[in-house]
């Protein structure tokens, strides 16, 4: 085969690649070079000014990107708990094993927007039934969604609540993969239970545990649908994550030139952070 | 003789009413949603469009999510598809996105929807795209009868691009059955000294709210509390914000912008006025219900119309909703004019104007156009015309969920509302307090400026943050006028000023 045919066989993949992800990219960045908005419909060029507007003058995006941060690796870190120890419990021999592993599943398995509004009525704060039951046992009522420390913590409830069955399914799938011989040697050994996990089914689990921590990370670092529905970013700017505030600018102001210098600039950072996470994971999980 | 003329005008008077009787039966029979009135003759009525024929031809009509103005929209379609022959298909979009479904296509040189719904504050960056509605509707009875005001909303330098369906302002509405209770005034009178009564001014709003916040006022085993109001960022909050400035900052001595100085363009948004007014609403946080400070539109009309609390303020639909029969506090509310003030900033000599001051708010409110490239705009226009005719807007209006609030002069009679089952006294107030709004010479109306969702944004966010108790009221407008400084460097102050006049004339009685 000469080298013609192979561009031909090439070719039809190539142009996909292109169409669907090259493109839009360079489209973005012409975008975010731009002043698109309401009052300047159409894509002029005015250099790099909105860069410079992000990184001079624009405290809000950089105060929304770390609460992500936080948001994100705290929600990831309390899926990947919770989701090892329901995977654990269901990789044993027990009763109803696949009823579990089905429930289990049911809330990734929902969706997100329409239970988010199902949690947004639970933890109402005057009409929610968590506060009226919180309140027959003489607590509350606890501002789920108007305190600016709280509202943190309910957007986590709900964000772990939704993909913890993610992790679940990922990590159970490892622990179905693993070899038997490793646990076979360390019950001959006398290993104790707590002793297994730690030296055996720990660092066996570390490269899936790994991809599975990345892909959530991902996942959960575009979090949008549960802040939009939960709290609109509430109260004052108390759960505004990245995306929800460059959709605020893209598509509630009509910024379009400097949301997309926002999502350029997004990008790029989570590129560059996801890359020293899986790095820094891979490091302290997997022994030589 | 005098006798045959007073037969001869019993006998036409008993044909008229008769033939009125005889349109009524004949549409209110096929279209059950205009039974109390029938038909109304008009050059939009059933009948007339009856006799219209676009069989063939699709209208296409992007609004907003059911109910509010979703379902009438909706229903009005359905009944135009019957009467012409028409399709009509509706799509229904979230308020926050109503905007930018339209402003995408009108910006690529497309129309993929004939009539777009939004809000009259649109107007500016929409009316290129929108077609003026056509002098055959503008000189119609049916638009003779709207009020001045709700035609400058719908209009840009004389020109109308939206057509009115809908009347907006923000006023008070108070639970009447506490307020008017004899004992309520005497407890209230020997625990704080002072009298209970409609509040004319937003301390004693904040100090009865206050005191009837937190217990069961009215016996319903549950508690109540002072006060409900749209206080979510990013939903509507900023209208709320403007309506609670307006008494402290909109100075009849100092004409020439509430929102700007016209002449130096410099913002106004962190003056004293405007400070004072955001003092007063992080104080309200303490008195509204659990959550209150989360309350989007929707919230705030559940809220106040549900029972939960003693006042409330924005648009009518709250008070219609507490009005419809099916309502736990149905004539048990009251309507007033937006508490007032009793100073009022004067950035002529940078000192405040001791004395009452009230300042009525023309929020914006539901707007409709036609795009400009659209093919149908004869029968997009014609569906308009059908939506807010006569018997369909009499219809409407008396239901809280549709959004559809008056803006002709005959809406402000106490009859309409006390044949669909209000108070006479109700009633009363109600139009009086809607009259007024409209006689007053010291009005506010809605920032309609290029970027006016952007300054909007900005104030709603500093406010939300202030609200939070992330900022302090003065550091929170501090930073919305520095983002208004951005914002007009962006746009352009000579562009901003241009439009800005335009407002600031209707403000100072000059249109």
């Amino acid at each position: 085969m000469n080298f013609k045919h192979k561009f031909v066989f090439l070719f039809p993949g190539l142009f996909v690649l292109i169409g669907i992800l090259i493109f839009p990219i360079i489209f973005t960045i012409r975008l975010s070079l731009s002043g698109w908005n309401s009052y300047t419909p159409e894509m002029n060029f005015i250099g790099i000014t909105n860069y410079i507007r992000l990184f001079t003058d624009d405290p809000r995006f950089w105060e929304s990107f770390f609460r992500l941060s936080f948001l994100s690796v705290s929600t990831v870190i309390l899926q990947y708990i919770i989701g090892f120890a329901l995977a654990l419990m269901v990789w044993k021999e027990i009763k109803f094993k696949r009823f579990f592993r089905v429930i289990f599943l049911i809330p990734m398995m929902t969706t997100p927007v329409i239970m988010t509004v199902i949690w947004r009525t639970f933890f109402h704060e005057s009409l929610g039934p968590v506060n009226d039951l919180l309140g027959h046992i003489g607590i509350g009522p606890i501002l789920w969604l108007s305190d600016p420390v709280i509202a943190k913590f309910t957007v986590i409830i709900v964000e772990v609540w939704q993909w913890t069955p993610f992790m679940f399914l990922l990590l159970l799938a490892g622990l179905l993969s693993l070899p038997k011989e490793p646990f076979l040697a360390a019950a001959i050994d006398g290993a104790s239970p707590f002793r297994k996990f730690v030296y055996v089914t720990f660092p066996l689990m570390a490269p899936i545990s790994i991809g599975a921590i990345i892909i959530r990370l991902i996942e959960a670092s575009k979090i949008m649908d549960t802040v939009f529905v939960l709290t609109s970013g509430g109260p004052g700017t108390a759960t505004e994550t990245s995306s929800f505030y460059i959709y605020i600018k893209g598509l509630r102001e009509f910024q379009m030139g400097y949301a997309a210098t926002l999502s350029f600039t997004y990008l790029v950072i989570m590129i560059i952070s996801l890359t020293i996470i899986a790095k820094v994971l891979t490091k302290l999980m997997i022994k030589e | 003789m005098k006798t045959i003329k007073t037969c001869v005008t019993a006998i036409i008077s008993a044909l008229m009413v008769f033939s009125n009787v005889a349109y009524a039966d004949k549409w209110s029979d096929q279209f059950p949603h205009i039974k109390a009135t029938g038909d109304i003759p008009g050059e939009c009525s059933y009948e007339s469009m009856s006799k219209k024929d676009y069989s063939g031809k699709t209208l296409k009509i992007n609004t907003h999510a059911v109910p509010v103005m979703g379902e009438p929209t909706a229903l009005h379609a359905e009944q135009f598809a019957k009467l012409t022959g028409a399709k009509v298909d509706v799509t229904h979009t979230p308020a926050g996105d109503l905007y930018a479904k339209a402003m995408v296509p009108f910006q690529a040189g497309q129309a993929p929807y004939d009539i777009v719904f939004g809000f009259s504050n649109f107007i500016n960056d929409w009316r290129r795209y929108l077609a003026p509605v056509p002098k055959k509707y503008t000189d119609m009875k049916q638009m003779k009868d709207v009020t001045p005001s709700h035609i400058g909303i719908a209009s840009w330098d004389g020109v109308m691009y939206q057509f009115p369906v809908d009347g907006d302002r923000h006023y008070l509405k108070y639970r009447k059955d506490v307020i008017d209770n004899p004992e309520y005034k005497k407890k209230y009178k020997a625990d704080t000294g002072k009298e209970l009564k409609v509040p004319t001014t937003w301390k004693e709003y904040g100090e009865m709210a206050a005191y009837f916040n937190d217990w069961d006022w009215d016996g319903d085993g549950e508690k109540e509390y002072g006060s409900a109001e749209v206080m979510k960022k990013d939903d509507l909050m900023y209208a709320a914000f403007y309506s609670r400035s307006a008494a402290y900052s909109k100075n009849p001595k100092t004409p020439g912008g509430f929102f700007f100085d016209l002449e130096t363009m410099t913002p106004l948004i962190n003056n004293p006025g405007f400070v004072e007014a955001l003092t007063d609403w992080v104080a309200a946080t303490k008195y509204v219900p659990p959550g209150g400070i989360n309350f989007g539109l929707g919230d705030e009309i559940g809220s106040f119309g549900g029972g939960q609390t003693l006042f409330s303020f924005s648009w009518d639909d709250a008070f219609v909703a507490a009005m419809q029969p099916d309502s736990p506090i149905n004539n048990k509310v009251g309507a007033a004019q937006l508490p007032g003030s009793t100073k009022v900033w004067n950035r002529k000599t940078n000192s405040w104007d001791e004395g009452f001051n009230q300042a009525p708010f023309f929020v914006w409110g539901w707007a409709v156009g036609v795009a400009k490239k659209s093919k149908e705009q004869e029968m997009a226009f014609d569906y308009l015309c059908f939506f807010a005719n006569e018997a369909n807007h009499q219809a409407d209006i008396g239901i809280g969920r549709f959004g559809v609030n008056p803006f002709r002069d005959a809406d402000f009679q106490a009859d309409v509302w006390t044949q669909i089952g209000w108070d006479k006294d109700i009633a009363q107030s109600y139009v009086d307090t809607l009259a007024e709004m409209e006689k007053s010479k010291n009005r506010v109306f809605p920032l309609r400026v290029p970027g006016t969702f952007e300054f909007n944004a900005a104030l709603a966010t500093a406010a939300a943050k202030a609200l939070a108790g992330q900022l302090s009221p003065q550091a929170a407008l501090d930073e919305a006028a520095k983002q208004w400084n951005d914002i007009l460097n962006r746009v352009g102050k000579d562009n901003v000023r241009k439009a800005y006049a335009v407002g600031v004339a209707m403000e100072d009685n000059k249109l």
